[in-house]
């Protein structure tokens, strides 16, 4: 598929659409989708035209994380990358912006949520998810730390006892359930999905954009003050898991479609 | 009063506040040396000012002033540069003896760090950052940011941010002490206003000489500082208004000041 497509946008209504398009991997994210999102988020922030925002996946997933196939973290000839570094400048700025950007946005999970694509739709204000979604703490599975902001946004949203066990279990928390931890707004039929965040969104754009900017400034500074502070500190935990034995295991393991022997190192 | 017109300020008056504005947005406000020169000009014409008891310094919401007008300087050398003595306008900045507040919203960097830390107390909106990017050109800070960061965050905080060249947000420049307050970035001024009114309330003689005693911690050694402190401490015992103060305070009444 052409760079160009892996993202798209559009601006209607006051409504600013993103949608991540790489439905063949599940639009899992490379380095380029995770540049190309962050753009987008910039440009919506700066836009006047845009006073909500929805973001959703294209095919059958929302998001399935980080393309483990992918240049940045793949192991070749034994150099093992800086996952510290990867975090730093791909996926916080993405958690980042989401977060501090004084506009509503809206994650339409559209299917499955895993690891950064998780922590995506747990970074936003609302999440609408088709009926059937999960969202998978899949870092574990292959020998890395959650990030992205995971292991601040999670353990807020659903109780730090649910929280850690799902992300040692990396077992599926499935869209029933999150509904009534209270980390999801709704669950919606598959087709009605992107009418659902689209009404919402519109319906926000309307309303008194700038008390629900002040409103969102305040929620932050109550819930999520710390959050930068952690997000560097998740960085630093995945350096030191990225350089593990098992990471590489997990990785070889996952490319050769067999179960990782495990070491603890 | 006598009224300035100036390019590249501009200046207003509230009360006995007196304000100005760094007024280049085209370039952030950058600080060239004619804007320099404007700004020393306002500052002296508000000292000398009987009307005006504070002075607050501000900038844009999107820059306080992003740094030194670096197209004035790339040409120089070490003896045109000398030569010019551009920092003898700084050094009057530090001679005004009426309080200055800095109210700073967006980029404080360089020059600009480097004015803000010249005045006397400071209120950042949230968006305020904070830096001394000058290692990333080559050179370092050349107009006090050496001396006052390192007296405001410590040694090792200042090697930090001067060597790096990195910026610091508003809440960790508030935690490091380098910022009196931080509020969200509608009240920034308003906010300033509010700290400006209160100190404008008190006798300006006893402001003017405790500030001149504040720096004098700064300016010289601890034994220096201590005993300008207690001069200027005794001085105050000629004042009308210590007297009125003190007579109002055992009279649990409200004092009035007269500046005399």
């Amino acid at each position: 598929m052409a760079e160009e497509t892996i993202l798209l946008t559009e601006v209607k209504n006051g409504v600013g659409i993103i949608t991540l398009n790489r439905p063949d991997k599940l639009n899992s994210f490379t380095d380029e989708l995770t540049f190309r999102l962050q753009d987008a988020l910039k440009e919506m922030e700066k836009s006047k035209d845009v006073k909500a925002i929805v973001i959703t996946g294209a095919g059958r997933g929302f998001c399935a994380g980080q393309d483990l196939q992918s240049r940045s973290i793949s192991h070749e000839e034994g150099v093992r990358p800086s996952l510290g570094d990867s975090i730093r400048r791909r996926y916080n700025p993405i958690i980042t912006k989401i977060r501090r950007m004084e506009k509503p946005i809206i994650a339409a999970v559209n299917g499955v949520a895993a690891g950064a694509g998780a922590s995506l739709a747990f970074a936003c204000d609302y999440r609408i998810v088709a009926e059937g979604v999960s969202f998978i703490q899949s870092f574990t599975k292959v020998g890395l730390v959650p990030d992205s902001g995971a292991t601040f946004l999670l353990p807020r949203l659903i109780g730090a006892t649910r929280a850690f066990d799902l992300m040692l279990s990396a077992d599926k928390l499935e869209a029933k359930e999150a509904l009534e931890l209270g980390a999801i707004n709704k669950i919606v039929a598959a087709d009605a999905l992107m009418k659902e965040a689209i009404e919402l969104a519109e319906k926000l754009a309307k309303g008194p954009t700038k008390a629900f900017a002040l409103t969102k400034r305040a929620v932050n500074r109550s819930m999520f003050s710390d959050l930068e502070e952690l997000l560097e500190y998740e960085a630093q935990l995945q350096e030191i898991a990225g350089r593990s034995d098992d990471f590489a295991e997990g990785v070889k393991a996952f490319v050769e479609k067999r179960t990782p022997a495990y070491t603890g190192k | 009063m006598m009224t300035l017109t100036y390019k590249n300020i501009l200046t207003s008056t509230e009360d006995q506040i007196g304000i100005v504005t760094l007024n280049r947005p085209t370039v952030l406000n950058a600080l060239s040396h004619d804007l320099m020169d404007e700004l020393v000009k306002a500052l002296e014409e508000f000292d000398r000012d009987d009307n005006i008891r504070v002075i607050i310094l501000t900038g844009s919401e999107r820059a306080f002033a992003a740094g030194a007008d670096i197209k004035e300087m790339s040409d120089e050398t070490t003896i045109s540069i000398m030569n010019k003595d551009r920092f003898a306008t700084w050094d009057r900045v530090r001679c005004i003896k009426k309080p200055i507040i800095a109210a700073v919203s967006g980029f404080a960097l360089g020059g600009g760090c480097e004015l803000v830390m010249t005045c006397d107390m400071i209120v950042a909106s949230e968006t305020a950052q904070f830096g001394q990017p000058e290692i990333n050109i080559g050179v370092i800070p050349g107009a006090g940011g050496t001396q006052r960061l390192t007296r405001v965050v410590g040694k090792h905080k200042a090697m930090e941010i001067i060597l790096t060249g990195r910026s610091i947000t508003a809440h960790e420049a508030h935690a490091m002490g380098l910022v009196n307050r931080v509020v969200p970035v509608e009240l920034y001024l308003d906010e300033a206003k509010a700290l400006a009114k209160e100190i404008a309330k008190k006798s300006p003689v006893a402001v003017k000489l405790a500030k001149e005693a504040i720096l004098k911690a700064f300016d010289g050694s601890l034994i220096e500082g201590l005993e300008f402190e207690r001069k200027n401490f005794y001085m105050l015992f000629s004042s009308e208004d210590q007297k009125e103060g003190m007579r109002a305070f055992l009279e649990k009444r409200q004092a009035t000041f007269t500046g005399r």
